[in-house]
């Protein structure tokens, strides 16, 4: 029995595939890529990275943003990134990604390939009609019994699985990432408009422009008939309230600006509850001097975790954290259409970026397996209590 | 509404004090649960309720509401809700292009430094409005909601202007009209040297407050079972003069919040 599932823009009617009704008031809505949350019937859609879905809650609920906090190099925000927006090629939803430092395209060409064989059949296969097999090559020998079976569906119609593996070694296949629509936004590229008497400063005013006219034409915000298939936006906007971004909150004490970047992420979060869309900005939190602000900025996502890697520390020759490559706070989880939110277990999590994953687990320390560790001898116990001890005095019963 | 906070606050919707200011606050918890506790509460009660929801859709509201047992989309229909969708109606003002009369309450997102007196026009209109509808149906006195005002701070709005907002705010509802006002107030951790922040609006409007109830985490860490403390303070009130104080631990459930001494939790206990 499915549960009724609501987008946080409220309930939205799709056309039933299924000639049961029942009797509730929001419709079933199937969108690739998504599935219903099973704490609330939110919209969940994959971050890309599995063991993150598992630590919010089991995905990011469409409508929402999520923020995370640079580490130091940027190293690692850049990869939740590219998993994030891979996520969103496998399954077929639409890409924004807006960035100030590198071209969008080129943050494009680094996502890291798909896994999973059944995907990389799915979208060569797309264009290729099913080839209808002559009887000879699978009639079986051994499993017989089996032969008037229905074959095994290997190359899907579209990815229906929620969450995949990437391979960070290898890029993604361009004709794999081109079947993606992909609407981009370069800071650098763009011309200074005359904001008139707008609070935001222009690439922040330019840059919700760009996503409002990406919402509207696109019809994420319901605007658009029923009969265009529904789908899901994925924002990527790259190091937020950097420099580069005409932001002086990462560089100044007290900033001219300090509020176009919560300003900006109080109209994103309208925007994103208004439309099927969901973001996932990265902002370079080390440089910002106020904490005042950045608590603002916390509490203006739904979301927020934050990566602090250990190279570069003192941390990285430390032998507790050896196995790990940095710590992830999870900072802020949202509670959505619900009282309670979603409790994580425990809050010292560290992760680590192997090849086909990127596994976020809970800090253990490492066994101490040092030479100098010695074994409490029983002779030491025995000698605990009462008359002094001369050599090896065993206590035996 | 949450049975035993009703009966630690010693009210219910058939009884509850009027001309009373309640001032909800956090500092590195969530406290918007006693929002829709108090949501709920006033339209049981049978108030006119005027919400401005500054950080979340309607939508999110109506929903923790269904689990609550009260109905807003209803309640909006009737006339005894109205609801300022403040994230929906803000893109349009700040990406300028709606300049039109109904986004006047929202004028301090094109102007922060002009003040809040768009936003208390429209709730004094609104707060005055009573039993214009249908057979005569007349509301009970009217209660302001806002959630949350702390986020005015982050579109740049200062902290006197917020100040003399609620001030304007107090004395039209709760002392002219006798109806009764809570506000949400999110506070950074303790930061000293915070001028112009969230801890100095919370110490104003602690003063100017009856009743002010302020949630953060357990000061001995985290613990799965018991989602945080809150602490409640009793304020000057009409005869009797209160000053107390008293603490509860809590946990969410699904449906409601169950609130208890400290170390009586069912974890502990």
């Amino acid at each position: 029995m499915a549960a009724p599932v609501r987008g946080m823009a409220g309930s939205t009617s799709i056309g039933n595939t299924t000639s049961f009704q029942k009797k509730t008031r929001s419709k079933l809505v199937s969108i690739p890529g998504t599935r219903p949350s099973v704490q609330n019937g939110q919209l969940l859609v994959s971050s890309g990275v599995s063991s993150l879905d598992y630590v919010i809650g089991g995905g990011l609920a469409v409508g929402t943003l999520l923020l995370v906090e640079e580490d130091r190099y940027d190293s690692y925000s850049r990869m939740l990134l590219k998993y994030f927006l891979a996520e969103g090629v496998v399954c077929g939803h639409e890409l924004f990604l807006a960035s100030a430092r590198d071209h969008p395209d080129d943050i494009m060409q680094e996502l890291p390939s798909p896994i999973v064989d059944d995907v990389a059949g799915m979208k060569i296969s797309e264009g290729q009609s099913q080839p209808s097999d002559p009887e000879n090559p699978d009639t079986m020998k051994i499993a017989w019994r089996y032969q008037n079976q229905p074959k095994v569906q290997t190359a899907l119609a579209s990815s229906v699985r929620f969450g995949h593996y990437y391979d960070v070694s290898k890029t993604m296949e361009p004709e794999l990432r081109q079947a993606a629509k992909c609407h981009s936004f370069y800071q650098l590229q763009e011309m200074p408009v005359a904001t008139g008497s707008s609070p935001l400063p222009s690439p922040y005013h330019a840059l919700l422009k760009s996503i409002q006219t990406v919402i509207r034409k696109e019809g994420f915000d319901g605007s658009t008939p029923q009969s265009k298939v529904r789908n899901v936006l994925r924002l990527g906007l790259h190091s937020l309230g950097s420099v580069l971004w005409g932001d002086d909150v990462c560089c100044k004490d007290n900033p001219a600006h300090c509020h176009a970047l919560t300003t900006f992420l109080y109209i994103l979060r309208g925007m994103l509850r208004t439309s099927l869309s969901v973001a996932m900005v990265t902002v370079p939190s080390h440089l910002i001097q106020n904490r005042a602000v950045m608590g603002r900025i916390i509490r203006l996502s739904d979301t927020a975790v934050a990566l602090e890697s250990f190279k570069g520390s003192e941390k990285e020759t430390n032998p507790l954290y050896k196995d790990y490559h940095g710590l992830l706070h999870v900072r802020q989880l949202p509670r959505l259409n619900c009282l309670s939110c979603e409790v994580p277990d425990t809050k010292d999590l560290a992760f680590k970026l192997k090849r086909k994953q990127f596994t976020i687990e809970r800090l253990h320390l490492p066994p101490d397996l040092s030479e100098t560790v010695s074994r409490v001898s029983k002779t030491d116990l025995a000698a605990g209590c009462g008359s002094t001890a001369t050599g090896n005095k065993h206590l035996d019963f | 509404m949450f049975p035993e906070l009703n009966s630690i606050l010693n009210a219910t919707p058939d009884s509850f004090k009027s001309s009373d200011f309640i001032l909800v606050s956090d500092r590195r918890a969530d406290a918007s649960f006693l929002i829709h506790h108090h949501l709920s509460f006033y339209l049981r009660a049978g108030c006119k309720v005027c919400f401005l929801g500054l950080v979340q859709s309607f939508s999110h509201y109506s929903a923790v509401g269904q689990r609550l047992g009260v109905s807003l989309a209803q309640a909006r229909e009737k006339g005894q809700l109205v609801f300022l969708e403040g994230l929906k109606n803000s893109i349009g003002v700040v990406l300028q292009e709606d300049t039109s009369q109904e986004t006047q309450p929202l004028s301090y997102l094109r102007t922060p430094g002009a003040g809040l007196e768009g936003l208390f026009r429209f709730v004094d209109r609104c707060v005055r409005q009573r039993g214009d509808g249908d057979a005569g149906e007349s509301w009970g006195p009217p209660v302001l909601l806002i959630d949350d005002l702390s986020v005015l701070l982050s579109l740049g709005v200062s902290v006197g202007a917020i100040l003399d907002f609620t001030l304007y705010c107090q004395a039209t509802v709760c002392s002219e009209l006798q109806g009764n006002m809570v506000i949400l107030v999110r506070c950074e951790e303790d930061a000293d040297d915070d001028e112009e922040g969230s801890n100095l609006l919370q110490r104003g409007l602690v003063h100017q407050c009856n009743l002010a109830l302020h949630v953060e985490g357990l000061p001995t860490g985290y613990c799965r079972d018991i989602h945080g403390q809150m602490s409640v303070w009793w304020r000057q009130g009409g005869e009797t003069i209160y000053n107390q104080r008293k603490i509860f631990h809590f946990k969410l459930h699904d449906k409601g919040a169950s609130f208890f001494a400290r170390g009586t939790s069912s974890a502990v206990l």
